[in-house]
């Protein structure tokens, strides 16, 4: 394979440690016999918007309520705006805004209710209150709906209310979880835009967690891959790209792909990695035009007929494959990993 | 200072959610009443309880108790659909003592349940079924207080310690059901038999009915003190056990 050095797990570089907002040591977590996070090393910059990406399940909600105190860790440490996350919980608290992944509105209040109920929570008096009131629910574009319950608010809406919401406080570091999970198409581009928003008019150091690639690379300035609660990769989304090398070449094979077949492949100059799945099959190679003929070959040999290929740049589910040896998308189909795993030409280290 | 402004918060939620909830506070009213006109009428002709009160008179205590102990265990089970519904999470993450929390969403909760009751009281009032001046309704009042706080924070103990909404029948059947009938709400507790009587004597809400039977002028069976002093052992016992669960539930 010859390009385990690329993929070396992104902690322990500390270079970033001089203006940390976030900064996380050698942090686990148990439930039961369960290890959600194990050894997770991280540092998050002032003002970056951070991604956390990984498969529902790797670990990303743990991680996240963990930083925001809702959750002990069962070891390490980690600290937000330079206070301890396990033992100076208000102070962190008071400096963080957090969007959680399920719906946590009042339903039975208003727009503007939820958005003064938090503010008084956060103590602040009833004139601060109204203005941040104003400017918040007009940042999600949610003034004329302020007054209705939001009850009667679409799945989009209540998403905007809460990022409004977490922003009440005007937090230093503002977490969201899988901030458009179920949401369609246009609404997540809206969101993302509201996102890009504030980083732009507030300069605040955000972190999202997602398990869409696109979001990702369409939001954060840096990601974390996250995987069976170990961090597998870090750097910024071409950073990531660029690890890969080159070009991605997809077969697709209109016959049955034998297991040779993909083992001469990967025999074959400038191959640095071959997956495979429901007759596609993906590679990993430093040139894809000089690959494709040499690949129609090796198919021929093989009695494999390819129906179509296309040769373009490794996007970032390209490199969650390669990192972890299987699709992001297909985590929840159960199984497919397991397939996956013995096609895996590089182990990750523990 | 942070304390107060939480309490008021939570209790001020409490209370906006009450305003608009019409249909759940005819519903939450209808059952006592019930009780109160069906069975105050149904048993009426036939009950005298020492030759001068009538049945109707007798249970009017009862009633303004019932009401209070349905209302009040609900409203601090009610801190179960904050968590299924996930707002609680939006409360426990803010930075803000989980004890002014737990006070504030029990204010809220004691003060409307208080209102349902003195909506009672008033009706009793209205018709010449209790007689009160102005000694007896600051008595009532306390009793009533006592009664609603204790049953509140009992609620938000359950609610913490509870998973989800389906153990609510169960509550109302082993609970809240035998509390109210076991309480001397229905029938006087004069002459029972021994194991009835002993169930009745632990049951807290025994001392509240029969405290506010005194206020109104009724028959009570206890001094009145007593029943002020058992009473108030047992709110600060059930605020303890609230405060204390609530604290370590996880959202």
């Amino acid at each position: 394979m010859g390009s385990e050095g690329e993929f070396s797990i992104g902690s322990g570089q500390g270079r970033r440690a001089v203006s940390a907002i976030i900064s996380i040591k050698g942090l686990g977590k148990d439930f039961g016999n369960l290890k959600a996070l194990h050894d997770i090393d991280l540092e998050i910059e002032k003002g970056e918007l951070f991604g956390l990406l990984g498969p529902n399940g790797a670990g990303k909600t743990t991680l996240i309520s963990i930083l925001g105190t809702m959750l002990p860790a069962s070891r390490g440490a980690a600290s937000v705006c330079g206070h301890d996350v396990g033992s100076k919980e208000d102070a962190v608290r008071r400096s963080i805004g957090i969007v959680f992944q399920e719906p946590t509105l009042d339903d039975e209040l208003t727009g503007e209710e939820n958005l003064d109920f938090h503010g008084r929570l956060y103590g602040m008096n009833a004139s601060m209150r109204g203005s941040r009131i104003e400017e918040v629910l007009d940042l999600v574009d949610l003034e004329d709906r302020r007054r209705d319950l939001v009850k009667t608010y679409s799945g989009g809406m209540r998403r905007r209310l809460e990022i409004a919401r977490g922003l009440m406080h005007r937090p230093q570091v503002l977490f969201l979880d899988e901030p458009t999970l179920g949401l369609d198409p246009q609404t997540r581009r809206k969101i993302w835009n509201y996102i890009r928003g504030l980083k732009d008019s507030y300069g605040m150091t955000i972190i999202l967690t997602t398990h869409y690639m696109d979001e990702a690379e369409q939001l954060c300035s840096r990601i974390a891959i996250i995987d069976r609660g170990e961090i597998v990769a870090e750097d910024t989304p071409d950073g990531l790209k660029s690890r890969l090398g080159g070009d991605v070449v997809v077969l697709g094979a209109a016959t049955e792909v034998p297991q040779a077949f993909l083992q001469a492949l990967r025999e074959l100059p400038a191959v640095s990695n071959v997956e495979s799945q429901d007759g596609r099959v993906v590679l990993a190679v430093t040139s894809g035009e000089s690959l494709v003929p040499r690949a129609f070959e090796t198919a021929h040999r093989f009695g494999v007929s390819i129906a179509e290929v296309s040769v373009r740049k490794p996007n970032l589910e390209d490199v969650f494959i390669r990192l972890t040896g299987r699709e992001i998308r297909n985590e929840t189909a159960g199984g497919i990993k397991d397939r996956f795993r013995i096609y895996r030409g590089w182990e990750r280290k523990r | 200072m942070s304390f107060a402004v939480t309490v008021h918060t939570l209790w001020l939620r409490e209370l906006t959610r009450f305003r608009r909830s019409k249909s759940r506070l005819i519903g939450s009213m209808a059952m006592p009443a019930i009780f109160l006109i069906f069975l105050g009428s149904g048993f009426g002709s036939f009950f005298r309880y020492r030759s001068n009160v009538s049945y109707m008179e007798f249970i009017g205590p009862g009633i303004v108790s019932m009401s209070l102990l349905f209302s009040s265990m609900f409203g601090g089970l009610n801190v179960l659909w904050d968590k299924q519904f996930g707002f609680l999470k939006e409360i426990l993450v803010a930075p803000v003592s989980r004890i002014a929390i737990m006070a504030g969403i029990a204010m809220g909760h004691v003060t409307t349940s208080m209102g349902k009751g003195l909506i009672f009281l008033a009706a009793l009032y209205a018709g010449h079924l209790i007689r009160l001046d102005a000694t007896g309704l600051v008595v009532t009042l306390i009793f009533m207080f006592l009664i609603s706080a204790s049953f509140v924070s009992l609620g938000i103990a359950l609610a913490s310690v509870m998973d989800d909404p389906h153990g609510f029948p169960l509550v109302m059947n082993f609970l809240i059901m035998p509390v109210f009938f076991l309480s001397g709400a229905l029938y006087p507790l004069e002459g029972l038999p021994g194991w009835l009587k002993m169930l009745t004597y632990i049951n807290p809400l025994t001392y509240g009915v029969d405290g506010i039977r005194f206020a109104v002028g009724g028959p009570s069976h206890f001094s009145p003190v007593s029943d002020f002093l058992i009473l108030m052992v047992f709110w600060i016992g059930a605020t303890l056990a609230g405060a204390f669960m609530f604290r370590r539930m996880s959202a």
